[in-house]
Order: C-alpha cells, then structure tokens, then sequence
C-alpha cells in the first residue's frame, strides 16, 4: 500500500506513525500545553481549541507527530496551547510554510490555523494555491467577520455596509463567501461548521484529517467583543432550525423538516415546502461528484442575513497530492538508481560530461 | 594541415555579438567548450537584453558574448574585445565603441541591407563609407556562404540561415584552432532527433572551418598554448550552477535533505532549472506562487529539519524580508541565495550590480542580523555555497550567498573537488532532554544555547518528548516561552546579535596579497570584482609600483583582522558596483576613511580603469608626507 492509495479511511494520515497497540490511549489533557490561555472570555475560540483537544486523540497519531502551523491573529495563538509541536508564524504565510513542512515530511500530520484577515486577505495568494496544489494539510479557518487583534476593522468576510473603526460611514468591500472561493481553486476538500457545534465541529474535523489532500474547514467563531452576535441567528436552536441547510452526503439538502433545495427551471437552486416537492428535482448532496459546480452552488445559497447558510461538507474527492507526487518522483529517481546517492554519484555529478585534466 | 602562416598569441578577447535570436550566446558557449578543452585558462561574460526578442535588427535587440582565453591565468573575461564578430549592423554599431583601432572585426554582409542599416541610422554601410579604416575588417556574406553551403539540404531558406552561427563558430574555431568535434557532439545530443537540422549545423560548422582554411581573406591563423594551471581534472561551469552543486554537495555532506522554495527570477532561475533535475540527490524543489512562499516554503522545510533554500534576485529579498526575519526570531537554519542584478525595483534584470549588500544586512524589520557571505568568481560560488551550509546549520541562523549577474551567468574552468577532501560533517538534531525546571524535572528548553556557538538546539517535529511551539514573538531566554519582559527582550535582542558576531571565530584572517611588503595602497573587494580587482592589480605591479590586494568572502560577520589590515595601510580602495555600501559598513565598523570608488552601469568593471584608479591614488599618495 503506498501513500497514494486514496479513498481509504485514515488515508489522510496514512504514513504518520501511530501510537503502538500497547501505547497509553491518549485523552484530551495529554493534548493541552503548559501555557495560560488567553483569549478573550467567551471567545469562540476557546470552544474550537477544546473541540480538536478532545478529537486529537481519536486519530490514534504519535502526538510528536503532529505539527500546527499559524499565521497572526487571535486564532493563530492556537499552537500554543497544544501539546503539539507548533509554529506561530506571520501574517497570512501560514499555508506557505506548512506546504514546505509536509512536502518534507511525510510522516507529520500537520494543520493550519488561520482567520478571515490572515488566510483571505493578507494570505488569500497563498491559500488559493494550496487548496489548487492539494497538499495534504487540514486548514482550519476560523471566520468571525472581523479583524479582532487589531482591535475590530471590517475584514474580508464582513457584510457589506459594515459599520467599524475603520469604516465609519460604512464599508463599501464586498465579502468573500470562502466556501465558494475555496470550491473556484478546487479544493478537494471544502466544508462548513461553527464553533459552538461541538459534534457537528468534530464530525468535520474527523472527515479532514481522514482526507487525503487539502482540507478547507470553515469554521463560524463569535468575537464577543469586536463583533458579538455575528451567528446569533444560527447559533438559537429553532432559528438556525429555518435557516441551515444541511449538507449530507448522499441525502436531499434540507431546511429543516419543511424545506428542501430543488433545481429550477433554469437549473438555478431554489428552497421549495417540501409538501409536494417535485422529488426529481430535489438536490441529492454528493459531495464526491467530481465536477464542483453543484457544491459551488450550493456555497452560494449563503445569504448575509442568514435566510439560509450551508453547513457541512460541501466537496470532498480523492485527488492525488501534490506532496506525494512530488515525493513520488524523488523516490522513483532514487530507487531507479540503486537507492540514495554516494559520494561517487556525487563526484560523477560534479564532473558532468565535459572534462580535461591539467598536469 | 594548413597552409598559412601561424602566430602565437597569449591572449584573446573575441566578442560574438547579433541579434537575440542569432542564437550568439550559444555560438559562445560552444567556442567556450573548444577552448576550454585545449587548456586555455578563460573567463566569459555574456550580455543579453532582457527582452526575450527585441525586435528584429535594433539596438535593443542586440546580444553577445564576451569570451577570454590566455595560456595564463585569466581573471576577467577582458575589457576590450580583440575581435568581434558582428552579424549585422545593429550588433556592430552596438559595440563597435569597445574595440580599440586595430582591432579585427568580422561583419556579415548579408545583413548589411538598406533596411537594416535605417535601423539604427546609417546612412550608409559603415563597411563601405571608410569609417572602419582604422580597423582589420573582413566583411564575409555569412548567410549566403552558410545558404550555399547547404544548397543540397531539402530545407526552407530560412532554416538553412538559421545555421550561420555554426559557420562562424566553423570559422573562428579555425582561425583559433580549436577542435570542432566537442561542438559536433554537442549538435548530435541536441539535434539527435531532428537528423536533417543536426546534418544542416553539422555542414554549416564544417563550411565555415574549411571557408576559413581555403579563403584568401585569412592569412594567418592563431594559436595559444595551453594555460599553467593547477593539476587537476577540470570544467568549464557558471556561477549559478556551481552554486547548485555547492548546495547539492553541502546537503549531501551534512546529511541533509535538500529543498529549495522558489519563484522564477531573472538571473536567478537557472538554479532553480538545475536542481529541480537532481531528484537523483533526493532535491525537492518546489516552483511556487510568488517570493514569500517560496522562503515559506524553505522555512517550513528547515522546520522540518531539511536545508531549506531559496533562490532569488534583489526584488524578491525584498518580498521575503518578513519571512527572514521570522527565521531570525526562530533561530532556524536558512540559506538565501540573492543573485544581485541592477536596481532599485525591476531595474536591470538582466545585468549585474552588487547593490544589495545593505538590504541583506539591514532590509528587515527590528534587530535582525544575519551572515553574508560573497562568492569572487563562478567555481568560487561551489565553495561559497558550501560556507554558506556551513554558517546556516552550525549557528541556526538565515544566510545570504550574494552572487550577482556576473556570476551567475559567466564561467570559468573549475578545477573539480575531490569529494573525499569536502567536509563530511554530521547535522547534531535535539534528541534528549536538556535542562531542569524549578519542580527538578527533566524539561526541553528550545532557547538553551550552545555555550560555544550561542546556536539553540534544532529539535524537529517527530522527536518525542521535546515537542515546543516557536514563532516570531519574542521568546523567553532559555525556555522560549512567549514573552514581552522588557529585559529579555533587551537580552535576547542581544543574544541574537552576539550569535552571529561570533561566527568570525570560525571563518579565517583576511588574507593580504602584498608580495613586496611595502605597499601603502590597499585595494579591498568583495563578490564578483575580484577579477577585474585582481587584473588591475597585476598591471599595476607590471609597471613597477606596488599595491597590496585583499578580498572578502565575509560580509558578515567581518574576519576578525580586518580591523588591524584596514589600519596596516595609508589609503584603502574599495570599488565596488554600487555607491559604496561595502565602504559604508567599513567605515561605521572600523572609523577608517576608506575610498570608495564606485559604477553602477550593469557592467563588471575593467581591470584598466581599476589600474588607472590605484596608479592616481598611488601618485597622491606620494605628494603626502608619512
């Protein structure tokens, strides 16, 4: 079996040591550094971190094994607080320097964790490449709609008219839809969630990790102080009930138990009661159809107030990744030639094919 | 066997020079191989516009070849031709300013049209109006000679042209004598395929070697012996090669995977085209989507505990800036390769300067030092590369290697290491616990520091037990810890600092050339003017008068005599391609008033004008009491 078997479950991590069979299991506490936590009270953060703390240990990985990557912004503090190996980098080069990390390594299971600010502004370039190279890395992309650590401007997921310190008469930016700008750059892996889900979080977080290539994971997360009440909506039980449509692999796409998304006639998506629904035009979600078209539809029934909002996995196909290409023909070129290089292939290099001697 | 009459000559500058698409910088470098395989020592310096075709017949579309060989040691690729070869009126007009009277040029007629000649505002053929007395001319129809030639072929016209540089390659490779069979071999592996175009530059190249042999337009053909060089198996190679190879060499010896982030940069690229063909040496080379994850990219890979590296010209330091920095603040071992060419912004891509020295230095945010180090000639960038490995992985510190155009893209015969005699040396990664907490137990500290080289532990993701988070906030000493106390700010801020000072206690004494003991001029350089440095140098004693000579491999840290030789003399000279940043750093460093001599025109300087500038400050000098 090589790494570029897809489809398997694990395949994400396939190739990144496990704990043995007689290890200690690991739990939540093993996954918790030493350091103060020290977001603001009653950070949405504060909920992810516990979430991948608790789901961490479900992977069954060498913790030494796992390295978290970020760039800078509230959420990029999140290496610090894992027990993992970590890296707080700079503003918006999380994704770069990841991709150089588990190029290198094969055997590292490594995530990033970025916000709206660092991955889709400062660090849109290098997002959109990664999610087109599909390497294999778990991106968690934390979207509160605002720029928190410089202290509340409008950023790139804001809505438009958005009133912030640095947008007193309003911002005239128009927002990203980062599921649809993540499905555009063909990301094999494009899902939804919010941070206070607890086991719908976890849900996508074990579907990422078990995915081989890049995975996008959008994460709704409330500032409760720059930008509190961004989800309310979709955070109350009987609203979020009208409005989320649920993105089940292999089920209609519903709005709760009274509405489904069905194709019109000009193959738009629209929500239709789903008392007399023309069942042959209900959406039936595939989130492994090859083509991304119908997922980036169904990114766009994201509406700014919250009418509907798309949760879930949107796309999730098996692709081959870049890293492993990449290490596939190293490997290839140096198991044609008789395993690594000596330092006589080094010497034959060196002296190339044009040669005189003097003396 | 030839009938004519043959001369021997020491030393020779040919300058081939036509159109982009005359395919010139290829006829060089087969005329380059010839005379490198006769044991010629030699140097060479192509020129070519940044335009990939200028259009056709114009000024700005005119490329060359500059090509010095001697039977001595060679230091420049020469600064003025003693032949040019001109394939049509642009390419003459272009350099006919840098041949000096008596000079032999030989011109395709052919192109000498009324249309092209409007080009570049003759009037009329300079071949013709008399202008061009003062020269040995041989006006040759190149293209008919090379269409003749080929009447047989079953091809258009215009690939039948296509292969007049092969008869003037033919032709001077006779009247040198130089062997074609290199370039005959070279034709089969290029054109092995494609056997009617391989057949047609075959005959072309035959054509033109015979034309020379049986016309009466060369009377005399020429020959120069052999160089004294060192023993040893030798190849011609480039700066950017040769520092490919330093690199694959020093990953190799230490042990190291190595991965080069990288974006396409003029005059960088070759690099990147070199090493992404050595998969063999278990490179990874990664074309990414713009500078900074390029440096990202190497930066992770380090992380990782590979040699991270990327390539780069002046612009694209100037985009990795933050991400340096970020490997300062992690301490990780980085090697940034920038192959200067003429700036500030996109300047002149194509040609060379040495105007980042500051920006490597400086061209970052806060306290953040980094090791410099220059390569002097293009084998010299194998050696460079190898220190540079050397500084990056020993201190866990970013390194710039500064080439620049000159390097990169000129070659030199290069006597080719033994790989037994390069030094093997093992990468030490973290593996243990290394200190003691408060409670007594045994801890990871990622900032501990090696007491000799202040360098902290390389522990990389996959050992157990020693996992740590780093990033660009300031660290605590010793545990690394976030922290914003000011004191360790204020101590770590220093740390760093007297971690790369301490480099120079690794690096030797700046050695002095002074053969007679006596000069009181001396004249000191860095990277790529050591040749034209080293050539003035050699005029200068030549006529009788003294100079002492030195160059520097280390930018930074500075080799800890460089104070006391700075001193040691009544006037130092220090020229360089830029407005005298070298000079800046000496001057600020040391307090002594050294004398800049400075040029920024996208050239490397010629050893005669650098000759005239010590002989002048030699006469100054006298006039002053000691």
């Amino acid at each position: 079996m090589t790494t570029t078997d897809l489809g398997m479950p694990g395949a994400g991590t396939l190739g990144v040591p496990r704990l043995s069979e007689d290890a200690a299991t690991q739990t939540k506490k093993d996954f918790a550094s030493d350091q103060e936590v020290r977001w603001c009270a009653g950070c949405g953060d504060y909920s992810v971190l516990a979430a991948v703390q608790g789901f961490l240990p479900e992977l069954g990985l060498k913790r030494e094994n796992i390295v978290f990557v970020s760039g800078i912004g509230c959420s990029s503090r999140f290496p610090f607080y894992l027990n993992t190996y970590g890296m707080h980098s700079i503003h918006g080069r999380a994704p770069a320097i990841a991709t150089g990390l588990a190029t290198a390594r094969e055997d590292l299971s490594v995530w990033v964790v970025t916000g709206d600010g660092d991955a889709l502004s400062i660090g849109g370039n290098h997002l959109i490449h990664a999610m087109r190279r599909n390497i294999n890395l778990k991106i968690l992309l934390f979207n509160n709609r605002i720029y928190g650590l410089t202290k509340g401007q409008y950023s790139p997921t804001s809505e438009f008219g958005k009133v912030t310190k640095s947008s007193p008469f309003g911002s005239v930016d128009r927002p990203f839809n980062p599921a649809s700008l993540a499905l555009g750059a063909e990301a094999t892996f494009v899902a939804r969630t919010m941070d206070t889900d607890r086991k719908h979080l976890t849900s996508v977080l074990r579907a990422a990790a078990e995915h081989r290539g890049t995975a996008l994971v959008e994460i709704y997360q409330n500032c409760p102080i720059f930008n509190d009440g961004a989800y309310e909506l979709i955070k109350d039980r009987d609203e979020a009930e009208a409005r989320i449509v649920h993105l089940i692999d292999g089920e209609p796409v519903r709005i709760g138990a009274d509405k489904f998304v069905a194709r019109g006639d000009s193959g738009e998506l629209k929500v239709v009661a789903a008392e007399g629904a023309d069942m042959s035009r209900v959406v039936i979600h595939d989130a492994g159809a090859d083509d991304p078209s119908m997922a980036f539809q169904l990114s766009r029934l994201e509406d700014p107030t919250f009418a509907h909002m798309p949760m879930g996995i949107f796309r999730n196909v098996s692709r081959p990744t870049y890293d492993d290409l990449v290490r596939a023909q190293i490997d290839d070129t140096v198991t044609k030639a008789g395993g690594p290089a000596t330092d006589t292939d080094l010497a034959t290099l060196l002296h190339g094919k044009d040669t005189w001697n003097v003396g | 066997m030839s009938s004519k009459r043959v001369q021997s000559l020491d030393s020779v500058i040919i300058r081939f020079a036509g159109d982009s698409g005359d395919g010139m910088q290829l006829t060089g470098d087969r005329f380059t191989s010839e005379t490198a395989a006769l044991g010629n020592d030699l140097s060479t310096l192509p020129n070519y516009p940044a335009e990939i075709r200028a259009p056709a017949g114009t000024l700005l579309g005119v490329s060359s070849f500059q090509l010095h060989f001697a039977d001595h040691n060679v230091l420049t690729p020469g600064d003025a031709p003693d032949v040019l070869v001109a394939m049509n009126p642009a390419a003459l007009k272009a350099n006919l300013g840098d041949v000096p009277r008596g000079g032999t040029i030989i011109v395709n007629t052919d192109e000498f049209t009324k249309r092209n000649l409007a080009k570049v505002d003759y009037d009329v053929s300079p071949v013709e109006d008399g202008s061009l007395d003062g020269y040995h001319v041989h006006p040759l129809a190149l293209t008919s000679l090379t269409v003749d030639a080929l009447a047989a072929f079953p091809l258009s016209r215009k690939d039948k042209e296509r292969s007049k540089n092969m008869f003037a390659l033919g032709l001077l490779s006779w009247l040198y004598t130089r062997p074609t069979a290199g370039t005959e071999q070279f034709l089969k592996g290029k054109f092995g395929s494609k056997p009617e175009i391989l057949e047609a530059n075959l005959a072309a190249l035959h054509a033109g070697f015979n034309y020379g042999e049986t016309t009466e337009d060369f009377a005399v053909t020429y020959e120069i012996a052999p160089a004294e060089m060192r023993a040893g198996t030798y190849r011609n190679i480039t700066g950017n090669t040769a520092v490919a190879y330093g690199l694959v060499a020093a990953a190799h010896l230490n042990g190291l995977p190595l991965v080069l982030g990288a974006y396409p940069i003029t005059p960088a690229t070759d690099i990147l085209h070199v090493l992404s063909k050595l998969k063999r040496f278990g490179v990874t080379t990664m074309q990414v989507e713009d500078e900074i994850a390029a440096v990202g990219a190497a930066i992770g890979a380090s992380y990782g505990g590979a040699l991270g590296v990327t390539p780069t010209s002046g612009p694209g330091v100037a985009l990795k800036s933050e991400a340096i920095g970020l490997a300062v603040m992690m301490e990780l071992p980085l090697v940034i390769v920038d192959v200067q060419r003429g700036g500030p912004s996109t300047g002149l891509p194509t040609k060379t300067e040495q105007s980042d020295l500051l920006q490597a230095m400086f061209g970052r945010n806060g306290e953040s030092p980094v090791a410099v180090i220059a390569p002097q000639s293009p084998g010299d960038c194998f050696d460079a590369a190898i220190e540079a490995v050397r500084i990056a992985t020993t201190y866990r510190t970013p390194v710039f290697l500064l080439s620049d155009g000159y390097l990169a893209n000129g070659s030199e015969p290069w006597c080719i290491p033994d790989v037994a005699n390069l030094p093997h040396s093992a990468t030490n990664f973290a593996t243990e616990l290394n200190d003691v907490d408060a409670n007594g137990d045994r801890v990871f500290h990622p900032f501990l520091r090696d007491p000799e080289t202040l360098a902290r532990p390389w522990a990389i993701p996959g050992t157990a037990g020693l996992e740590h988070r780093i990033g660009g906030i300031e660290k605590a000493d010793v545990s690394g810890d976030l922290s914003y106390d000011p004191d360790n700010h204020d101590k770590m801020t220093r740390l760093r600092q007297a971690k790369v000072d301490g480099i120079a206690k690794s690096i030797p004494d700046l050695l002095v050339d002074d053969p007679s003991g006596e000069a009181d001029v001396l004249v000191l350089g860095w990277g790529s003017t050591y040749g034209p440095i080293a050539e003035a140098t050699r005029l200068v004693r030549n006529s009788g008068a003294t100079v002492a000579r030195a160059h520097l491999r280390h930018l930074n840290p500075f080799p800890p005599n460089l104070g006391e030789v700075l001193r040691r003399y009544q006037q130092v000279i220090v020229p360089e391609m830029n407005l005298g940043q070298l000079a800046l750093m000496l001057r600020a460093k040391y307090l002594v008033d050294v004398q800049s001599y400075t040029q920024v025109r996208g050239l490397p300087f010629t050893s005669v004008e650098l000759a005239e500038v010590l002989t002048e400050a030699k006469a100054n000098l006298s006039g002053v009491t000691r």
